[in-house]
């Protein structure tokens, strides 16, 4: 209970799928074998955490940043320009981090200072000005960047695949520097998804809900709205970047495609909606579900496809195509948006608390 | 306050003119900075062909909003939607585009023009009542929802046409430029202002001189006192919400003419800059909204000619300095 903040998933069904998803990805390197399944796991982790620092944001404050990207992508750049500048050792590393975590903050202040005194609406617009802006500026800087092409960069020894820790003869699996990359990646996200639930779960988080609900009554009630919805603000870019670190650490790349495009944004919009907003645990269903669909439903649409252009139906194949899976998304999402908008979280907890009340009575 | 007698005239509003002076300033400065009078003037020529359709883009975005509270993030969906209309239909009629006399050109382009209005304003009426009717009065959702329809409706035409780029080259008789004395002043140009114009003396037309442009007015300033009065305002709300739509396919084909291009992508860039315009102008402002497109085209263009490398964070700067300036806008027409 203390490790979760006394926020308990308070369903059944949520806690069974949440320890199912939990073990899957702790067991992935000797469970599923090969490059792709470690792949997704990896971007599973470093997506549940991006997602759950935006729901901060979303969910509880109920402001809608287009600006999430840039302070991933300054996470990613940060870590991926200081190896590429230094050399592939623990010195560079340290220095991104050192260098990524307090710039993505700062801006986040500068931008809520200027933007969040006024309605939800004009936070949205200027966040999207700002990151596009942004998001030119990198590609252009390419001196810095490497513009379009991103930089490639070496981790240090002890994390490359080629380093074995534990030989294949002792327990029949091999760990190598690759794995422990991963388990890097896992234990941080697992450790910020924590913090975040910690966040919420406080005094200042239930401000912040009192803020989303109505932010007339909570500066009524004496509280600095801006101030706080500013903190939330610079809480959520510093666990961006730090998403953004351990996606730049894992992928050994930062570019504008994999860190700091706007379909990035569309997809974190996306996860956070489905999972449910305001709940946290809902990053991780709604990274969990996306990201296998992005990466095995698309072969599944292809198969579809396929079919569809042999039996000569018109239109189909080309809605099918595998490179139209967000369309299927972007609809799944209106729809979850209208039907369903506390996402797969809420409605498991409102069927657990519904059971719960029948009994009680 | 003095006292009025009931036969005197209501006294008039105070004009603001600042804001009108602002890019007439911004011109004039120029000038010896650019050095070249010919270059400035063709410099400023694209501007305003550049504010124009920006202007007709944006218009129906902040009129909805004044109007409704309701922010549209899926509106670059319909200027992407009328660029494909119009390269539909123009390309069976290749001819007529490349033959050379202004009229034949102009007989297929209007035609097409208005078509792809036609449609973007009938996708205007559905997204409005699918997406848009069942969250009024709820900015998350309604963010939520039109960027959906934004995803929904990107990747729609990327199913149908395809994710190539579509080239859509001018009509012969729109390329090149005049040339006055050593100035060159490019044709479409001229053309793209004068349908701006003629946009924005129409909006202003409609909105100031008749019955439905005061209804819409008053609808803007307060909405409660004109559902009390008995008018409906969610049809004043659908109609405007539909002209908007419209107006953005126009702008659509504008735009893609302009660049000789189309691709379903396309609305992406723009809707930024769209949006920058609106939150310069003011939120509900048409006048706002036209110094607003016209200040960032001439920012985009002098910019880029003065200091290329400031072109890419020249529009923030903007709109830092005036939101300084004015925290609502150049014309704050809303309360909210």
């Amino acid at each position: 209970m203390m490790i979760l903040s006394g926020d308990p998933p308070k369903s059944r069904v949520l806690t069974l799928v949440l320890i199912v998803i939990i073990l899957a990805l702790a067991a992935t390197p000797f469970l599923f074998p090969g490059a792709k399944a470690l792949n997704v796991a990896a971007k599973i982790c470093v997506f549940a955490a991006l997602v759950a620092s935006y729901d901060l944001l979303l969910g509880y404050t109920g402001s809608v940043s287009f600006a999430h990207t840039m302070f991933y992508g300054i996470g990613s750049y940060a870590i991926a320009i200081a190896l590429y500048g230094m050399g592939p050792n623990w010195a560079a590393i340290a220095t991104g981090i050192v260098a990524g975590l307090p710039l993505a903050a700062l801006l986040a202040l500068a931008i809520g200072l200027f933007s969040l005194r006024v309605a939800a609406i004009f936070f949205a617009m200027i966040t999207l000005a700002v990151a596009s802006a942004f998001q030119v500026l990198a590609s252009q800087l390419s001196w810095l960047t490497g513009g379009e092409d991103g930089r490639s960069f070496q981790l240090p020894e002890l994390l490359r695949p080629g380093t074995i820790l534990i030989s294949k003869s002792l327990f029949g699996f091999e760990v190598n520097g690759r794995i422990l990359t991963y388990y890097l990646v896992f234990a941080t996200s697992a450790v910020m998804i924590l913090a975040l639930l910690r966040v919420v779960n406080s005094p200042f988080g239930r401000v912040l809900q009192a803020i989303r609900e109505n932010r007339f009554r909570a500066e009524a009630l004496g509280f600095r709205t801006v101030f706080h919805l500013t903190y939330a603000n610079c809480l959520a870019a510093l666990v961006a970047a730090g998403a953004g670190i351990l996606n730049a650490l894992w992928l050994r790349y930062a570019g504008p495609d994999t860190s700091l495009s706007f379909s990035i944004m569309l997809d974190i919009l996306l996860m956070v909606v489905i999972g449910g907003m305001g709940t946290i645990y809902g990053a991780i269903i709604g990274a969990a579900i996306f990201i296998l669909a992005q990466n095995y439903l698309q072969s599944l649409m292809g198969v579809a496809s396929k079919a569809a252009s042999e039996a000569g139906l018109p239109l189909l194949p080309g809605l099918l195509h595998p490179d139209r899976w967000l369309l299927w998304l972007g609809l799944l999402f209106i729809a979850s948006v209208y039907f369903f908008p506390t996402g797969v979280v809420g409605r498991l907890r409102n069927a657990g608390a519904k059971k719960a009340g029948g009994v009680s009575h | 306050m003095t006292e009025l007698a009931a036969t005197d005239p209501l006294p008039k509003p105070k004009r603001d003119i600042a804001p009108i002076l602002l890019p007439v300033a911004l011109a004039v400065v120029t000038i010896p900075l650019i050095g070249s009078p010919s270059t400035w003037l063709t410099l400023t020529a694209a501007s305003l062909a550049m504010g124009m359709m920006i202007f007709i883009m944006a218009s129906g975005l902040t009129l909805v909003f004044g109007l409704m509270d309701v922010l549209n993030f899926g509106h670059g969906a319909f200027i992407a939607v009328g660029a494909y209309v119009a390269t539909l239909v123009l390309a069976p009629f290749a001819a007529s585009v490349q033959a050379d006399s202004l009229w034949v050109n102009l007989a297929v382009l209007a035609p097409a023009a208005l078509l792809s209005m036609a449609v973007s304003g009938a996708l205007g009426l559905i997204v409005e009542r699918v997406l848009i009717l069942p969250v009024y009065g709820q900015h998350l959702k309604q963010i939520l929802m039109t960027t959906g329809g934004l995803i929904v409706a990107e990747q729609t035409l990327y199913a149908l046409w395809g994710p190539q780029i579509i080239p859509t080259p001018l009509p012969t008789s729109l390329r090149g430029s005049f040339i006055i004395g050593d100035v060159a002043i490019a044709k479409y140009r001229v053309l793209a202002t004068l349908i701006g114009l003629a946009v924005f003396i129409a909006i202003q037309l409609v909105l100031n001189r008749t019955k439905l442009g005061l209804l819409i007015r008053a609808g803007v300033e307060n909405r409660e006192m004109v559902e009390a009065l008995g008018y409906r305002i969610r049809r004043l709300f659908l109609g405007v919400f539909m002209t908007g739509s419209a107006l953005a396919g126009l702008g659509g084909v504008m735009w893609a003419l302009y660049r000789e291009q189309v691709h379903a992508s396309m609305s992406d860039d723009l809707t930024v800059l769209i949006f920058i315009v609106v939150i310069i102008g003011g939120l509900g402002s048409i006048g706002g909204c036209f110094i607003g497109a016209i200040l960032v085209a001439m920012v985009a263009n002098y910019g880029g000619f003065l200091v290329p490398k400031l072109a890419l964070v020249s529009n923030i700067l903007l709109m830092v300095a005036i939101l300084m300036w004015r925290p609502r806008g150049l014309y704050a027409v809303t309360s909210r």
